[in-house]
């Protein structure tokens, strides 16, 4: 590892070290959410969810984007969940239909003896 | 076992998927143009699919749903952009609203379904492609309540593997 990659780990465990935190990753990564509407989530105030959106943030599990006077939050995907990952998934499905499309036409037929 | 050769592209965001059935082309074309043939295979095991309209001509709308283990209904419908029968077939794949219209918030599966006589059987080629990551996890998360389960399960997991 690199000191790069070692400074990134130590963001990435501190962002994920706080309960609130996960909490809010968990609810960007199901869809963009307003850092206003976070905030009204949580017993805190709005600069202090900002700071955790912040920290989120610096460790590349969440952006940020401006609208009108809206900050945008939304999860990471593929920080958390790699591509490849998902298409090993998806390759998992694929085999299950594979499976049902030979055994449907496997039906046709008598079984060989 | 019928799949023969995976192919997976991490840039396109892209999975091919060949197998080799025992049938001849027209028997494989079947299962496509009997929607009582697709809901048996379209699914997965836990959401089970039911055809409620099929028809399979370029312009051509296939409308299904999918129903879980509570009882909860997934809605999808795919918009078919060319049919070559019985080789190949190109349609977009659309999450949908229970009145089948188009949900444009969530993901599209580009999909390109093609089968060739081959050695006596039929070899299928089967290719996804999703426009953006956030679309490829919505389509595996389908059905997951709110994507919450499993948006929990990865934390858990990038947790574990510290």
């Amino acid at each position: 590892m690199t000191d790069q990659d070692e400074e990134q780990a130590d963001a990435f465990f501190h962002a994920l070290a706080d309960r609130t935190r996960r909490d809010i990753l968990r609810r960007v990564l199901r869809g963009e959410h307003s850092v206003t509407a976070l905030a009204a989530s949580y017993d805190m105030s709005f600069a202090a969810v900002q700071k955790h959106v912040a920290v989120l943030e610096r460790a590349g599990l969440v952006t940020k984007r401006r609208h009108g006077r809206e900050q945008l939050a939304s999860g990471d995907v593929t920080a958390v969940r790699s591509v490849a990952s998902m298409l090993d998934e998806l390759e998992a499905i694929w085999r299950g239909r594979i499976d049902s499309i030979d055994a449907l036409i496997q039906e046709d037929s008598p079984p060989c003896p | 076992m019928p799949v023969t050769h995976i192919t997976k592209d991490l840039d396109a965001r892209s999975l091919t998927i060949t197998a080799q059935f025992a049938a001849p082309i027209e028997r494989v074309w079947q299962v496509y143009a009997d929607p009582r043939q697709l809901e048996r295979v379209w699914g997965p095991p836990m959401y089970p699919a039911t055809v409620v309209e099929h028809d399979l001509t370029p312009g051509g709308r296939v409308h299904y749903l999918m129903t879980g283990p509570d009882g909860d209904q997934v809605f999808g419908l795919w918009d078919v952009l060319s049919v070559d029968a019985p080789n190949s077939f190109r349609f977009e794949d659309f999450f949908a609203d229970a009145d089948f219209t188009r949900n444009l918030d969530l993901a599209v599966t580009h999909c390109t379904f093609a089968f060739t006589s081959i050695d006596g059987g039929t070899r299928a080629v089967y290719t996804s492609t999703f426009d953006s990551a956030e679309a490829l996890q919505q389509v595996l998360d389908m059905g997951m309540e709110e994507g919450a389960t499993l948006a929990t399960n990865q934390i858990d997991a990038l947790l574990a593997a510290g």
